[in-house]
């Protein structure tokens, strides 16, 4: 006879009872997993879709000028001397510590064309990359270029030189088909030809070179400025700036579900832990007189204690199992009705770790008290109730 | 250094309910030498189930010493006071007061588990015992398949399983028929006979015929 038999003997002579206190910590433990599981989800969700909105790190080539322009509108009068990037210095960018959190790098090159006698932006870009990063592009007739000797018109572009798709255009003299008109962005591609990377490079005659690089990256666990820096800091000769309005509206979107999942837990868990308690000091006055017998037949205050604490540590385990095992089951059910193309992630072998010990640790430290109650209870007052 | 097992010297008691005090014990002074069999009798109210819980180490007395083999037990720690009980002193409950979810061997086994014996010797001294008392082929039973009596066996076995010196029974056969009664009585005194020192608190005369001695109690103080 060892006072774990007895703790055990209490739990399968009190059936009903442990289970209402397992209830108690099955709810709160399935809550937090369930909603840890959806903000998992969520931030997934979030992270993809608003990768989708566009680059939010773009680097250009140093320059001591300051631009003259503000929303399309060049006011001009400043001179300055274009610089141009490396191309082949670009695959540097893959070995930057973070280098796992860079989504998309879209490299391009910008320069005048003369088309029938007229000069028009072009823009050589990867279109792979491109058409991944601008998710807003839409075509309004043909095809997205495959080809090195296909080009895509802006919207104005097409209207004012009277292209369509289907045509062929000669820039600079070299002649291109156009696979495609693109439908009005609002933004600069409105204005320009735009032809795969290393076309345009030949054209401008600036092979191996790049104008700018626009860069879709995501930190779940850093800042984006760090990203920043440690891109800046392999490119010496660019100037490496962070979007961070988007950053930010990502952290925050992200950070408001984390700080709602937090909220609504310690609530739940709160209530968990008071289901416990209640319970536990019910099972502490039902057993005042099974106390009074432990006492009079020489059990210390702390036997009568260890038997408490244990039942409530394994009530903990069994609750900590089950609640994770509930969470996990409803998580997978709910998030692919409450997140649009929602998919639960799998069970998470570290949550279930902590699961079970939170679930000991609530069991425990809320049958502190009642374990107290029962080790100090006076052996004679207890043993009036015989 | 004394001669006597138990020495009650001064022995008082009061309950404070509310604004009422109540003198459960007003001024006892008697001993009891070791190996005797002794009968507490009184009316209900009369202070012998308190004197026995104070005896047993369990009541801290208002006023006055209780020697037990000399050690002044209520000069004791709470926990040291656990330690003697488990060690000095055996219990026998009125009604029985076994564990309801455990069976007889387990029950038995019960004042073991705080000891640090080993199970295999723990189950040696419980077979022992259940044995003496008689309850070999229902050792895996629930308190509640036995009958009374059987019960109240039980409860003797499981005082006596430690070995204590002294055995405490507060009205062992208050629940029980005469005959059943008897046979408990007579296994108290044989356990007696054996050399444990047996307290009795009961208020049935006829239960005084097993005792060397009777210590009646009445309003609180010794009539011996």
């Amino acid at each position: 006879m060892k006072l774990h038999n007895i703790s055990f003997g209490n739990i399968r002579r009190r059936k009903g009872r442990m289970l209402f206190l397992v209830l108690g910590l099955v709810i709160g433990i399935s809550t937090v997993v369930t909603l840890l599981s959806m903000t998992d989800s969520m931030t997934r969700d979030i992270e993809e879709k608003l990768n989708q909105f566009g680059a939010n790190i773009v680097m250009v080539p140093k320059s001591e000028n300051l631009a003259l322009n503000y929303g399309g509108i060049d006011v001009g009068g400043v001179n300055y001397s274009v610089r141009e990037l490396d191309q082949a210095k670009l695959a540097d960018i893959k070995t930057i510590k973070n280098n796992k959190n860079l989504s998309i790098v879209a490299p391009k090159i910008l320069g005048p064309v003369i088309v029938n006698e007229k000069k028009v932006l072009l823009m050589g870009v990867l279109f792979e990359e491109e058409i991944a990063l601008k998710t807003w592009w839409h075509k309004s007739e043909g095809a997205f270029p495959q080809k090195e000797n296909e080009v895509m018109l802006g919207s104005e572009v097409a209207d004012q030189l009277g292209f369509k798709s289907g045509d062929s255009i000669l820039l600079s003299g070299e002649s291109f088909k156009v696979a495609a008109i693109l439908n009005p962005t609002g933004a600069s591609e409105d204005t320009a030809i735009i032809a795969d990377l290393g076309a345009a490079q030949k054209l401008l005659g600036k092979e191996g070179k790049i104008s700018m690089v626009e860069i879709s990256a995501f930190c779940q666990g850093c800042p984006i400025s760090e990203l920043t820096l440690q891109i800046a800091e392999k490119f010496p000769e660019a100037k490496v700036t962070a979007m961070k309005q988007a950053v930010l509206s990502k952290m925050q979107s992200i950070e408001m579900f984390k700080s709602f999942s937090l909220g609504v837990s310690i609530i739940v868990i709160l209530i968990g832990s008071l289901l416990v308690f209640v319970t536990m000091m019910g099972s502490v006055n039902e057993r005042t007189r099974e106390i009074g017998i432990f006492r009079a037949i020489g059990f210390r205050q702390s036997h009568v204690m260890q038997i408490i604490l244990l039942e409530a540590m394994l009530l903990g385990i069994i609750g900590g199992i089950m609640g994770f095992a509930v969470g996990n089951l409803i998580a997978w059910g709910l998030i692919p009705i409450v997140i649009k193309d929602g998919t639960f992630a799998g069970i998470n072998s570290t949550l279930g770790g902590v699961s079970i010990l939170m679930a000991v640790a609530l069991s425990l430290l809320a049958s502190l008290y009642p374990a107290f109650k029962a080790g100090n209870m006076d052996p004679s007052e207890a043993l009036r109730a015989l | 250094m004394t001669d006597h097992l138990i020495e009650i010297h001064g022995l008082k008691k009061t309950y404070q309910s509310g604004n009422t005090r109540v003198d459960a014990i007003r001024n006892m002074d008697f001993f009891i030498d070791d190996a005797e069999f002794i009968t507490l009798m009184g009316r209900s109210g009369s202070g012998k189930s308190t004197l026995l819980s104070i005896l047993g180490a369990l009541n801290h007395p208002t006023m006055g010493k209780v020697l037990v083999d000399s050690l002044d037990i209520y000069a004791l720690t709470a926990e040291q006071r656990a330690d003697f009980r488990s060690e000095y002193i055996g219990f026998i409950f009125q009604s029985f007061q076994l564990i309801p979810y455990l069976t007889v061997l387990e029950n038995v086994k019960l004042p073991m588990a705080v000891t640090g014996k080993k199970n295999n010797i723990q189950d040696r001294m419980a077979q022992d015992v259940i044995d003496r008392v008689g309850l070999t082929a229902k050792i895996h039973r629930l308190p509640d398949q036995l009958s009374g009596g059987e019960q109240e066996r039980v409860a003797i076995a499981r005082a006596i399983v430690n070995k204590p010196p002294l055995i405490l029974a507060d009205e062992p056969t208050g629940n029980l028929d005469s005959k059943t009664a008897g046979d408990i009585m007579a296994l108290l005194k044989s356990l007696n006979k054996d050399g444990h020192t047996v307290i009795v608190v009961t208020h049935n005369p006829d239960m005084e015929a097993y005792a060397d001695r009777t210590i009646r109690v009445q309003d609180g103080e010794c009539l011996i």
